[in-house]
């Protein structure tokens, strides 16, 4: 037998003990097989052209015709149960493979890098746009105006005669030439005669937006700030109404338990006027009244500037800075972190208001 | 205004142990505003007494000085010393080193006793000095903190006072008293009075009122007295500048008689310091009546006086010695010298009372608002009496205000009033409104009583006149700002409490929600903060040159903007026309602040002037809608003020980490941006390259619509102009015109019909001159590829080794598919091949 390999006793193919021990052997390779590699030189060994079943099997042919078919039964049996053991081994030892290889491959995700910035709106931009999804939510429409505004819209269609103190210099940025009547509105107002120009009655309008005085910039003052203006006209509206929308927003913006307080004031444009004050109940220092903003039915004078006729429609007007509520709301305490544009500022607040 | 609580206790029955804070508190209701409480007492504090100088030994110190050594009695001469504590003497003497010269034996004095604090935290204690033991304090106005006096200590009889020794000194000088402030809004200028506030507060409170008006008994009629003449030419508005002028003549004051200490305490509480008595007499009656007053020394008057407008080149000094040019609108008091006073202003130097005047003439006038305020604000002198005339004086009040002013002068100064006095001018109309039943409760929304609304209005001091339901009401004469029915419904409401306004929530018709701009604005700037990039709010004012450089993109070439008339600062006085300087600028506040990778953005409106004039030379007046015209001419002078978008980028792109470079951020990132920008809003953008003077000339483009409308820049900074500003090489940076994207958006998007036959993919190399866009060039693959190019991209761009100079190799993929078939392998290469051809044939490409 020249093809046998060296040391490599072939069974008798009709020897079924001799088979066995070879079925034995294997299986105890098999078995012992600690990785694929180690299981494939066994699988070679057992199962391949010159293993001894293998040879053992090609021996059958060389076999009588009477002996052949008990033989092919013993080897064909032998062989079945190796290679059943060999799938077995291999499956179990892939699996542990497998296994390993994750273990391996395994990092820390804690120190995953961050590949993408996190961008940020600023919070004053966030918060005009949560006013005004809340009055949108309600019906009301969002109206705007240029900033840098006719002195007629600012002031004279607002019912500010024209020596009123608050159209002094020191107040309001005039463009040059003075003399050209035009300024960088002081107020969101101007919008409210826009919308009654532009609108058919009824009319319900928030109008956010960037408005322009002369002061320095200090922890409390800044010369460019942000308002909120509602309008409503309506036929039959009171100051009634203009609580209830107050109150309603008030709840929608600082939950169920806000309260607000109307205090007389004095405004030009309304009539009459109030000041608006909102029940802080987390405020630092204990829970107490905050100054929120002007609010007011819509003066007559205003009404007939944009041709409405006050005998037949009333409105209210109210107006809030986005500033000042951001610094009660959100406890920001110096207002030039809301303007200096440091990245810290925003990307705190992120997307979130 | 500050009301000292024991004045308007005169009023009032404002409650004995009411403090400031509850004063406020009530005050709140009707309107008026808490400001602040001033109240001596928090930092002053007892045993402060009246002390009597027994004996006073002078003691030349070595350092030069000498100082008193005093023995002053602190309790009544007989009686024991009741207060206890360390350093005060049961004797009731103290022994007391005084530095001060000005008095003598036997003289009162204050004195603060160890255990006294003063003003500054200062605490008195008996304490070792100049070799005895001086247990207390001999004070002056100053350590008090009731003057500026520091010559000298406190001399009560040289006060007009003799009090008994141990009085409290604290209640002498008024210390316990203490001042509520409020803040009044400007229609209620009867409010800077206690006669206003006292009103008010029992408006408040229910409490009674006495009008001080009424205490006091001008006579029926004034004649006979100095000369005065009315003459304005030119009253502004068609309103007089003075339409009421009281003149009352007091002789024989003695000047050496001191102001009483319970006025000057009054009045210092009130917010002004003591002068002399005429002047302190005429500033307590503007507090207590709201009508201020003018005393000129009668023998420096020069003949008649007459009210008339300035002259031009006429001058004036005035009390605070400055001269002032005068303007031909100003109101002015004149006597034959000249000027002697700006109407309701400022008094002249040259009439003013002096320590020696003996014969006062009192004014008592009333000038018209808008005067007195130009006047005001022309020569910047705002004053207590300016602030009064300013927003309007009670017409009535002013014969009653000289009288109270002559009977002051005569009870405290020893003067006597002359019978004769003069009181000319002419009332104004008195104001009638009709305001109809039911109006006052429709507009607030609660129901009224007839009434409660009768009552209310006489309350006020109104005349209420009924007819049928409705009212015809009178307002009361220092009411001037009750014009309107509106103005009286605010008034019920207010004193019947606005708290009791019912609260009702109106429905609005359904609304169109946002508009799609509202829309597209929000998912723009939403989308960019999305990407990464952090969003800012810089001011608009820029520096001239900054919108020189980068809002216009030719250097040299004009660049209308808008000037700010009273800018904060002059440098930075005029209207961004460019969103970036605002961008560099809050971009170096965070480089000095450590933060050196950023991506921010700004959207802003920007002001765009053309060459034309800004405004209109006139507008309209209030109150009535304009025309048409009108109105389109007030929107034609408004200049153009479109919403842009601008970014910065400087450093990296992200934040450094283990498994993870950053990269640096590059001109393509801008671009990239703008990409994002038009992708949003679903507009076409064709980049191309541009050049723009604030941009790196071969790494700037330039961003267009469709229609050719360039509508901004993006790429790097120019590197001398980032050296300039001290911001990092490669910055990069885009601005772009957001409202002509929101233009350009489309309206209906036509769907695409999707095939799913397979692709055939091709890719092909093209060699042109390196100044040829690839763009470009990927455009004239596109055109002659034909209807099966789905789509192609650029994918390399190669130049160096085995490319000649000067040329540079494009890489395509180029993905091709039919909608109704199979591409063939021929039928991909032809349309390839056509493709090619096109590049070959615009731009000589040579397949590499």
């Amino acid at each position: 037998m020249t093809d046998t390999l060296p040391g490599v006793d072939v069974p008798d193919p009709l020897d079924e003990a001799a088979v066995t021990a070879a079925v034995t052997r294997a299986l105890e390779q098999i078995s012992e097989a600690s990785s694929l590699d180690e299981l494939k030189a066994v699988r070679l060994a057992h199962t391949g052209e010159k293993s001894p079943l293998a040879l053992s099997n090609r021996a059958i042919g060389s076999l009588p015709k009477e002996s052949k078919a008990a033989a092919g039964k013993i080897v064909g049996a032998a062989r079945g149960r190796v290679n059943k053991a060999i799938a077995e081994r291999s499956e179990v030892l892939e699996a542990e493979n497998d296994a390993r290889i994750l273990v391996e491959e395994t990092v820390d995700v804690t120190a995953a890098p961050r590949r993408r910035r996190a961008g940020a709106r600023h919070p004053l931009s966030t918060l005009q746009d949560r006013v005004s999804d809340i009055f949108v939510g309600m019906g009301w429409e969002i109206a705007e105006g240029p900033e840098l505004e006719s002195e007629w819209f600012n002031f004279d269609a607002l019912n500010f005669k024209p020596d009123h103190p608050a159209r002094e210099m020191q107040d309001t940025f005039f463009i040059d030439p003075p003399d050209r009547h035009v300024l960088l509105r002081t107020h969101t107002s101007p919008v409210q005669v826009r919308s009654m120009l532009e609108r058919e009655v009824p009319i319900y309008v928030l109008c956010p937006g960037k408005v322009f005085r002369t002061d320095e910039l200090d922890a409390t003052h800044t010369p460019v700030f942000h308002q909120f203006e509602g309008l409503a006209v309506d036929k039959g509206l009171s100051m009634a109404d203009l609580r209830g929308t107050l109150e309603h927003f008030a709840r929608q913006m600082f939950g169920q338990e806000a309260q607000i307080r109307l205090r007389p004031n004095y405004f030009p444009f309304t009539e009459p006027s109030a000041e608006l004050d909102i029940w802080h109940p987390g405020a630092k220092g204990g829970p107490r009244w905050i100054e929120w903003g002007g609010c007011g039915m819509v003066n007559p004078n205003v009404l007939r500037a944009a041709g409405i006729d006050p005998d037949v429609y009333s409105g209210f007007a109210f107006g809030m800075g986005i500033e000042r509520t951001l610094m009660f709301r959100n406890d920001v305490l110096d207002m030039r972190d809301m303007i200096e544009g440091d990245v810290r500022f925003s990307e705190h607040f992120g997307m979130e208001i | 205004m500050r009301i000292p609580l024991s004045w308007l206790r005169e009023y009032t029955q404002l409650p004995a142990d009411a403090t400031a804070e509850d004063l406020m508190a009530d005050l709140v209701s009707v309107g008026l505003e808490e400001e602040a409480v001033h109240r001596p007492s928090e930092s002053i504090k007892g045993p402060i007494v009246v002390g009597q100088v027994l004996s006073l030994v002078k003691e030349p110190q070595s350092n030069g000085k000498t100082i008193n050594w005093c023995q002053v009695r602190v309790v009544p001469e007989g009686q024991e010393q009741k207060l206890t504590g360390k350093g005060i003497d049961p004797s009731g003497v103290q022994g007391i080193v005084c530095g001060a010269h000005n008095f003598v034996e036997g003289d009162k004095v204050v004195v603060t006793l160890p255990g006294a604090t003063l003003p500054g935290d200062f605490h008195i204690s008996a304490r070792k000095t100049y070799g005895h033991l001086s247990a207390g304090m001999i004070a002056s106005a100053r350590e008090l903190g009731i003057g500026e006096d520091h010559d000298g200590i406190i001399v009560l009889s040289r006060l007009g006072l003799d009090p008994e020794v141990g009085t409290d000194a604290l209640e002498l000088l008024g210390l316990n008293d203490e001042a509520a402030e409020i803040n009044v809004t400007p229609d209620r200028s009867y409010c800077f009075s206690i006669r206003g506030i006292a009103r008010e507060y029992a408006h408040a409170t229910g409490t009674t009122f006495e009008d001080p008006a009424t205490r006091v008994t001008p006579p029926a009629k004034l004649e006979g007295g100095y000369d005065v003449v009315l003459d304005d030419r030119a009253p502004i508005y068609g309103v007089l500048g003075c339409d009421r002028f009281v003149a009352r003549t007091v002789r024989g004051i003695d000047p050496t008689r001191p102001t009483p200490q319970w006025m000057v305490s009054r009045l210092r509480l009130a917010g002004v310091r003591s002068i002399s008595l005429p002047v302190d007499i005429s500033n307590y009656v503007m507090f207590e009546l709201g009508q201020p007053t003018h005393c000129y020394d009668l023998d420096r008057l020069s003949g008649p006086i007459t009210v008339r407008r300035a002259e031009e080149g006429e001058k004036l000094e005035t009390l605070d010695g400055k001269v002032r040019e005068l303007d031909p609108e100003d109101l002015l008091i004149t006597d034959e010298s000249g000027p002697i006073g700006i109407a309701g202003v400022m008094g002249g130097a040259s009439t003013e009372c002096s320590d020696s005047t003996v014969n006062v003439l009192v004014e008592a006038a009333h000038f018209d608002t808008v005067t007195v305020g130009r006047s005001r604000r022309r020569h910047k002198l705002p004053s207590e009496a300016s602030k009064r005339f300013e927003r309007g004086v009670d017409w009535q009040v002013a014969d009653e205000a000289a009288q109270r002013v002559v009977d002051l002068l005569v009870e405290l100064g020893g003067g006597v009033a002359d019978g004769a006095g003069t009181d000319i001018g002419v009332a104004p109309e008195p104001v009638q409104i009709f305001l109809p039943a039911g109006f006052a409760s429709e507009r607030i929304g609660m129901e009224f009583s007839e009434e409660l609304i009768a009552r209310t209005l006489g309350d006020l001091g109104a005349s209420v006149d009924r007819s049928e339901s409705d009212f015809l009401v009178t307002p009361p004469s220092w009411r001037g700002d009750l014009e309107t029915k509106e103005d009286l419904s605010e008034e019920v409401a207010r004193l019947v409490g606005y708290d009791k306004i019912p609260s009702r929530l109106p429905v609005a018709p359904p609304g169109r929600g946002f508009t799609r701009k509202q829309q597209q604005r929000r998912r723009l700037v939403q989308a960019l903060a999305d990407a990464g990039l952090t969003e800012i709010l810089a001011y608009p004012f820029v520096a001239k040159a900054a919108n020189e450089t980068f809002g216009v993109a030719e250097a040299g070439a004009p660049r209308p903007a808008v000037k700010l008339a009273n800018p904060l600062s002059e440098e930075l006085g005029w209207l961004r026309t460019s969103m970036l300087p605002g961008l560099i600028e809050v971009a170096k506040r965070n480089h000095s602040r450590g933060f050196r990778d950023l991506a921010l953005f700004e959207a802003g409106l920007v002001f765009l002037p053309d060459d034309g004039p800004i405004g209109t030379a006139t507008i309209p007046p209030l109150g009535a809608l304009p025309t048409e015209d009108v109105l389109d001419a007030l929107e034609a002078g408004i200049p153009s003020q479109p919403l842009h978008i601008g970014v910065i980028l400087t450093g990296h792109d992200s934040p450094e980490g283990a498994h993870h470079t950053p990269r640096a951020w590059d001109w393509a990132d801008a671009i990239d941006i703008a990409r994002l920008a038009s992708d949003v809003l679903g507009v076409d953008l064709v980049i191309a390259q541009g050049a723009h003077q604030a941009f790196h000339p071969g790494r700037t483009a330039q961003l267009a619509l469709r229609t050719g409308e360039v509508v901004g820049y993006a790429g790097e900074l120019h590197p001398k102009l980032l050296a300039a500003y001290d911001m990092p090489a490669r910055s990069a940076a885009l601005e772009l015109d957001a409202d002509a994207l929101f233009e350009a958006a489309p309206d209906v998007i036509v769907s695409k019909h999707i095939s799913t036959f397979p692709v055939a993919t091709q890719d092909v190399a093209l060699i042109v001159d390196a100044a040829v866009p690839a763009d470009d060039v990927k455009e004239a693959l596109r055109e002659g590829a034909g209807e099966l190019l789905e789509e192609v991209h650029l994918f390399d761009v190669y130049s160096g080794k085995g490319i000649d100079e000067g040329k540079k190799s494009l890489a395509f993929g180029l993905r091709f598919r039919a909608p109704d078939r199979t591409l063939t392998a021929d039928e991909a290469s032809e349309a390839r091949a056509s493709a090619v051809a096109r590049a070959a044939e615009r731009f000589g490409a040579v397949q590499r």
